[in-house]
C-alpha cells in the first residue's frame, strides 16, 4: 500500500482487545501468561497488530533508559546512532533477538539501546533528565525519516509488530523475560498500514499505553496537547492518550486519579451532585484542562512504573473487567482473557464508565 | 497610614491602599506604578514621586494629590473626585471623564480632555496651569476646560484643539492662535463666564498658589461649539 | 430624474376587494407608506415602503402585498440596481452612504461550504435525548501553575462565567434598540443561563437585576461607564472594533438621545452620542494591557474581562497580542456582522469572514500554546445552530449572536434600523412602536429559538459520538470542505469533502 495510507500520514480507526496483570508483590511472571491471556481474544484482532509491554525486566540496567528502535535501512540506523552518540552515553547495545516464524515477516531491524543523557549535553539543555530524553526521541520520530523509537522507559521495554498479538510474541520471545506487571495489545484498525511502529502499545518514558475504542474528541485533544511541545506523528488514539497521561501527570504535577478526572470527567449533572470540596476539584479539573476530555468510545491500561492504571470512557461504550486473586490484579477487555490465566478468583467486577482502577506494587 | 512604594508593584501597593481603613494615606518613594486610586471613592490619598498610568481611573470621589507628575491616562473614564497634579501630566488625562476635577500645576501632554462630557450634577473640570498639547478637548461633550498657561509661554495651546467638540466650555487664558475647526466659535470670555469658572480657580490657586486676581486679569478666550448638529448633513439612508 | 417612487425597491398590492377600509395599515406604518385622502382614496408612497411587512401582518384580511417593484430601470450584471440607487442617492444629497444590519451580498458564506460528519461503524453514535449531552461552557479562567494546600488538595478557582449553552447575546445599545429589545435580551439571557451584553449605551436602572447575566461594554465614548455600572455585570467587554465597521466609531444622533436614553448613557438629552474611532487611551498593545488592568482593578480582579475585535486582515497577530494583554475571553465579530447603522461602504469592504478569521486565530494561539489562555467567541453572522457547531469545530468556545435574537424576536430584516422608525418595536424609541414588542412573548421566542439550537447541536454532536462540548472545540477533523480551494482549506484547517 502507499505510504500516503501510513499511520502518521492519516488517521486509521482501530478496534482491539486489551489485556494486563501486576503481581502486586513485585513477584515477576515470564511472558507466557499475557500471551495466553490476549490470545484468547483472537478475534478481535484481525492480524494487523499485536504488542507488550513488561516491567521490571532490565533489572541489571534499571538506571539506564532502554531505548527500543525500528529502523527501515541500515543507513537510518548509522544517522541515528550518530544521534544517539552525541546525545547520550550508551552503555550497551544489541539487536533484540527473536525468533523467527512465519506468521511474522516483513521485520525492519530492531535495536536496543541502553542510555543515560550525557551530562554536559543534559546541562545545556536545562531540561530534566525524563523531558531529555523525551525530547530527543521526538526529534527522531519526527525527522528521521526510517527510525522509529517505540519505547523508551527505564526497567521497561515494549515489543510490537504487524501481526497477531501471540505471534508478536513468541517472535519477541517474551517467554524469556520476567517482568512484575505486563500489558498485551490486538489490534484491528480499518485498514492496512502495515507499518510495525502504528501497532500499540505506545509508550513514552515509562508510560506504555493499550487502548481499545475510537475517541470522538480526537482532533481537539490533539491540537490541545500539540500546544505543549508533543507532535502526535501517528496519529492514533493511542498516541494522543499517552502523551495526556504524560503532560497531566509528569509536566502539570496532577496525580494520576486527577488525571483520569481530566480524560473522563463526570458529567457536569455528577458535579453539580458532590459535596462541595469533591465539586469544587471536579470543577477545577475539567475547566482548566477542558481541551483534554476524552470522549467517544475507549478503554485503556496504562503502565508505569510499579503499577497499572485502567480507565474506561465515562458512557463506559467498552468492555472491561477487573479481577483480582492472590496479590495479581488483572484486567482485561473480555473476562476470559482473565480466566485463560486465572481460572478462579477471589473477586471480579466490572468497573463503571470513568472509573478509575489503580493497581501498585506494595513498598 | 504611610506607605513606603518602593519596590511594591501596582497591584500589591492598591490593594494595600484599599485594604486600608485610614481615610488619609501618604505613599512615598512612588515611581510608575500604575491604577493608583483607581476607582477610589473618599479616601485622601497623597502620592510623592513620579505617579504611574491611569492614576484615578474611574474615580467617584476622595481626593488624590500628587506631589510629583503624573503620566498617561490620569483620571481616565473618571466620575467624581480630584486629582491635584503638582508637577506635569502625561498624555490622554481625563479621557471620557464625566464627573469630578483635574487640577495640574505644570503642562499637560496631548489630548487632554478628550469626550469629556457631563450629565446632571456631573459636571467635570480640567484645570491646566501650564500649556497643553495638541488635540485638546477632542469630541468634547461636556464640563469645562480651563488653560492658564502661568508662565506665558508663546502657545498654550497645541494645533488641533476642539475638534469634533460638541458641547461643554474650553476656556483658554490669552489668546487662541491655532486654527480652530468649524464646529466651534470662540470669543473672548464675559465677566459672566469668567464667574463660571471662578470656583474651579480658586481650587487650583489654593493647591498651588498664585492669586485669582492675577489670572483673571487677563482676557481669557472661551470656544464654545457651534448650534446644529453637525454631522446630520454627513449621511444618507441607505 | 428625480421620479423616486419609479425606483421605488418594492411595490404594494392592495386588493380591492379584500380591503375593508379599516386603515390598519395606515396607522401602523411609522414611514407614512399609506395615506388615504379627504375623498376616500388611497395614496400608497411606494418609495418610502421598506419592506417590514408590518401592514402585510396586521392587514386583517389579507389584502396587502409587498412585492419587489415590477418596474426595473435599466441595470446589468455590473451596474446592478443597487449600485445605480446608490449613485443616485449620493449625487442627490452628498452625504456618505448609511446602512443598517449586516452585509447583504451573495458572496459565500464558507459556513455554507463546510460539512460536518457523523460516527459510522468504528465509533457510536450518542442518543442526545436519552443520554447525557453537555453543552455548558466555562468562558476566561486562567491556566496557572498547578497548586496545592498543606493537606495536598488541589487549589481551585472560581473565576470566569458559565454557560449553560455556547451561544450568547451580543452588544447592542440601549439606543440602538429599545427598552423592551434589552428586558427580552436580559430575560431570555437569565432563563437560558447564558448572558446578553449592554452594548455601548450603559446600562438601565431597570436592568441591574440582570447583572448575574449581563455584560457590560466599556466603547471608546465610554457611555455609562462608572463604578457601578462595572461591578453590575458578570464581565466587562472592551469594544475594540465591530466587524460591520472595522475602524470606525459610533455616532447616535442627539434626537435619538431623550428620555431614559439619554440617562443611561449619562448625557444631557439632545445631545450627540459620538464614539470616537480609536479608544483615545488606546495607541498600542501595551495601552491594552492598561485598559484591561484598569478595569480589573477597578473591580478588584472579580471580573473576567472580555476584547471585542473585528475580524481584519491581520487578526491573528492581534489576537495573539490580546491574550497577551492580561484579557480573558477575545471576542472576534466578523465582516458579515450586524450593526443599527454603519457607513454602506465599510460595512461591505473592510474585514474578513469570520470563519476564515476564527480558523487563522484559534491556529495561531495554538502554535503559540497560548490557546488555553484565553476563550474564544465568534460572532458575524451566525445564522443557525450548524453554523454554532462549526465554528466551535473550527476553534471558539462559544459564539455571539445578534442579528438572530432580533429575527426571534419579531425583526423582519428591513435594515432601516438606523431610521428610529422600526414598526416592530426593536430598533426604536418612539413609544408607540416600542410597545408592539411585547416583552413576555420575545422572552419566550428567543428562549424557544436557543433552546431549539441547544437541541439542534446536542443532536449533532450526538451523531459524531462527541457527548461533551469542550470535545467538539477545535475537532476541525470534524468538518470537511465542500468546494473549496487548496488555500481555503489550509487556513481552515480542515480537509476536503472525500479526504
Amino acid at each position: 500500500m502507499e505510504s500516503k495510507f501510513y499511520e502518521g500520514a492519516v488517521r486509521i480507526p482501530s478496534g482491539c482487545a486489551i489485556s494486563g496483570f501486576i503481581n502486586r508483590d513485585g513477584r515477576l511472571s515470564d511472558g507466557g501468561a499475557i500471551i495466553r491471556s490476549i490470545a484468547t481474544m483472537h478475534d478481535r484482532s484481525n492480524g494487523l497488530g499485536g504488542g507488550f509491554a513488561g516491567y521490571g525486566i532490565y533489572p541489571e540496567y534499571k538506571d539506564y533508559y532502554a531505548v527500543h528502535m525500528f529502523y527501515e535501512d541500515t543507513f537510518v540506523k548509522k544517522q541515528t546512532e550518530e544521534f544517539l552518540d552525541e546525545h547520550f552515553d550508551i552503555i550497551n547495545l544489541s539487536k533484540i533477538p527473536v525468533r523467527k516464524t512465519p506468521k511474522i515477516v516483513d521485520e525492519p531491524l530492531i535495536w536496543r539501546y541502553f542510555v543515560k543523557p550525557l551530562p554536559t549535553k543534559l546541562a545545556e539543555s536545562q531540561l530534566d533528565e525524563d523531558e531529555f530524553v523525551s525530547r530527543c526521541a521526538f526529534r527522531i520520530n519526527t525527522f528521521m525519516k526510517g527510525a522509529y523509537v517505540f519505547s523508551c522507559g527505564k526497567n521497561m521495554g515494549a515489543f510490537k509488530a504487524v501481526g497477531y498479538p501471540e505471534d508478536v510474541g513468541e517472535f519477541y520471545r517474551l517467554d524469556e523475560y520476567a517482568a512484575y506487571s505486563w500489558i498485551a495489545h490486538g489490534r484491528y484498525p480499518t485498514n492496512t498500514p502495515g507499518w510495525w511502529g502504528g501497532a500499540h502499545p505506545f509508550c513514552l518514558l515509562d508510560f506504555a499505553v493499550v487502548h481499545n475504542g475510537e475517541i470522538s474528541s480526537y482532533d481537539a485533544n490533539r491540537r490541545n496537547i500539540e500546544m505543549y511541545g508533543y507532535k502526535c506523528n501517528l496519529q492514533t488514539d493511542t498516541e494522543v492518550i499517552t502523551y495526556i497521561f504524560d503532560y497531566l501527570v509528569r509536566k502539570r504535577g496532577l496525580t494520576l486519579r486527577e488525571a483520569c478526572k481530566v480524560i473522563a470527567a463526570p458529567f457536569w449533572e455528577q458535579i453539580d451532585r458532590m459535596p462541595e470540596k469533591e465539586r469544587r476539584e471536579a470543577e477545577y479539573l475539567r475547566r482548566v484542562y477542558s481541551g483534554l476530555l476524552v470522549t467517544g468510545p475507549f478503554s485503556v491500561i496504562l503502565g508505569y512504573t510499579g503499577g497499572l492504571l485502567a480507565i474506561n470512557d465515562r458512557l463506559k461504550l467498552r468492555g472491561m473487567v477487573v479481577a483480582e486473586k492472590g496479590n495479581t490484579t488483572y484486567i482485561a477487555s473480555e473476562e476470559c482473557a482473565i480466566r485463560a490465566i486465572a481460572p478462579t478468583v477471589d473477586r471480579i467486577y466490572a468497573p463503571k464508565g470513568g472509573e478509575v482502577v489503580i493497581a501498585e506494587v506494595n513498598r | 497610614m504611610e506607605i513606603y512604594a518602593k519596590g511594591i508593584e501596582s497591584r500589591q501597593l492598591n490593594e494595600i491602599i484599599r485594604g486600608c481603613k485610614d481615610d488619609k494615606i501618604v505613599i512615598r518613594g512612588v515611581n510608575g506604578q500604575r491604577f493608583i486610586a483607581c476607582g477610589l471613592d473618599k479616601k485622601d490619598v497623597t502620592a510623592v514621586g513620579t505617579i504611574g498610568n491611569g492614576a484615578g481611573a474611574y474615580m467617584q470621589g476622595g481626593v488624590l494629590r500628587v506631589e510629583g507628575s503624573a503620566q498617561d491616562a490620569t483620571g481616565d473614564t473618571m466620575n467624581g473626585g480630584e486629582i491635584y497634579v503638582g508637577g506635569r501630566c502625561g498624555d490622554a488625562a481625563g479621557y471620557a471623564m464625566r464627573g469630578g476635577g483635574i487640577f495640574i500645576k505644570g503642562d499637560v501632554g496631548y489630548r487632554a480632555g478628550v469626550h469629556m462630557k457631563q450629565y446632571g450634577e456631573h459636571k467635570p473640570v480640567i484645570v491646566v496651569g501650564g500649556t497643553a498639547g495638541c488635540f485638546l478637548g477632542e469630541y468634547l461633550a461636556g464640563g469645562v476646560i480651563v488653560v492658564l498657561n502661568t508662565e506665558n509661554k508663546e502657545n498654550p495651546v497645541g494645533e488641533d484643539m476642539a475638534r469634533g467638540m460638541h458641547g461643554g466650555r474650553i476656556y483658554v487664558r490669552g489668546r487662541v492662535t491655532v486654527p480652530l475647526p468649524v464646529s466651534v466659535t470662540a470669543r473672548k470670555a464675559g465677566s459672566e463666564d469668567m464667574l463660571f469658572i471662578k470656583p474651579y480657580l480658586e481650587s487650583f490657586c489654593v493647591a498651588f498658589g498664585g492669586s485669582i486676581k492675577e489670572l483673571t486679569s487677563d482676557e481669557f478666550t472661551l470656544i464654545l461649539p457651534a448650534a446644529g448638529n453637525p454631522y446630520k448633513r454627513l449621511y444618507v439612508h441607505n | 430624474m428625480n421620479n423616486a417612487r419609479a425606483r421605488a425597491e418594492f411595490e404594494i398590492l392592495k386588493d380591492k376587494e379584500r380591503c375593508i377600509e379599516c386603515g390598519l395599515c395606515e396607522r401602523q406604518c411609522a414611514n407614512g407608506v399609506y395615506k388615504k385622502t379627504e375623498e376616500g382614496r388611497w395614496l400608497i408612497a411606494d418609495e418610502k415602503c421598506v419592506n417590514c411587512q408590518r401592514c402585510v401582518e396586521m392587514c386583517p384580511t389579507g389584502a396587502l402585498k409587498v412585492i419587489k417593484n415590477r418596474n426595473t430601470p435599466r441595470s446589468d450584471g455590473n451596474w446592478s440596481a443597487r449600485a445605480v440607487r446608490e449613485v443616485y442617492k449620493q449625487a442627490e444629497t452628498g452625504g456618505v452612504l448609511l446602512s443598517s444590519m449586516g452585509n447583504p451580498s451573495d458572496t459565500p458564506t464558507y459556513f455554507d461550504r463546510i460539512l460536518i460528519n457523523a460516527s459510522q461503524v468504528t465509533n457510536p453514535s450518542i442518543d442526545p435525548l436519552r443520554e447525557p449531552m453537555e453543552t455548558r461552557v466555562y468562558l476566561g479562567g486562567k491556566k496557572g501553575e498547578t497548586k496545592r494546600d498543606k493537606d495536598g488538595a488541589l487549589v481551585t478557582e472560581e473565576d470566569g462565567l458559565r454557560l449553560e449553552v455556547p451561544v450568547l447575546f451580543s452588544a447592542m445599545s440601549y439606543g440602538s434598540i429599545s427598552y423592551n429589545a434589552h428586558a427580552v435580551l436580559a430575560r431570555a439571557a437569565q432563563e437560558l443561563g447564558t448572558y446578553y451584553n449592554t452594548g455601548e449605551g450603559g446600562l438601565h436602572r431597570d436592568f441591574y437585576k440582570y447583572g448575574a447575566s449581563t455584560i457590560v461594554q466599556v466603547a471608546s465614548g465610554r457611555f455609562g461607564v462608572h463604578k457601578d455600572y462595572l461591578e453590575a455585570g458578570a464581565a466587562i467587554e472592551i469594544k475594540m472594533g465591530q466587524g460591520a465597521k472595522p475602524g470606525i466609531g459610533g455616532h447616535l444622533p442627539g434626537e435619538k438621545i431623550v428620555g431614559d436614553i439619554a440617562a443611561t448613557r449619562m448625557i444631557p438629552q439632545g445631545s450627540d452620542a459620538i464614539s470616537p474611532a480609536p479608544h483615545h487611551d488606546i495607541y498600542s498593545i501595551e495601552d491594552l494591557r492598561q485598559l484591561v488592568d484598569s478595569l480589573k482593578e477597578a473591580t478588584e480582579y472579580k471580573k473576567p474581562v472580555f476584547v471585542k475585535v473585528a475580524a481584519v486582515h491581520n487578526i491573528a497577530a492581534i489576537a495573539s497580542g490580546i491574550a497577551r494583554s492580561g484579557a480573558d475571553v477575545i471576542v472576534l465579530d466578523g465582516w458579515r456582522g450586524g450593526t443599527g447603522a454603519a457607513p454602506t461602504r465599510i460595512r461591505d469592504n473592510v474585514g474578513i469572514p469570520i470563519e476564515l478569521a476564527l480558523a487563522g486565530v484559534d491556529s495561531r494561539l495554538r502554535a503559540e500554546g497560548i490557546r488555553d489562555r484565553v476563550s474564544l467567541i465568534a460572532g458575524g453572522s451566525i445564522r443557525n445552530s450548524a453554523d454554532v457547531v462549526k465554528a466551535i469545530a473550527l476553534g471558539a468556545d462559544a459564539v455571539y449572536i445578534g442579528t438572530a435574537a432580533l429575527i426571534a424576536m419579531g425583526c423582519h430584516m428591513c435594515r432601516n434600523c438606523h431610521s428610529g422608525k422600526c414598526n416592530w418595536g426593536i430598533a426604536t424609541q418612539n413609544p408607540e412602536l416600542v410597545s408592539r414588542l411585547d416583552i413576555n412573548e420575545g422572552v419566550r421566542r428567543l428562549v424557544g429559538l436557543v433552546t431549539a439550537w441547544k437541541h439542534e447541536i446536542e443532536e449533532i454532536m450526538g451523531g459524531m459520538g462527541i457527548n461533551a462540548i469542550e470535545a467538539l472545540r477545535g475537532n476541525r477533523l470534524m468538518l470537511r470542505g465542500l468546494g473549496l480551494n487548496s488555500r481555503e482549506l489550509d487556513i481552515l484547517g480542515i480537509m476536503h469533502a472525500g479526504e
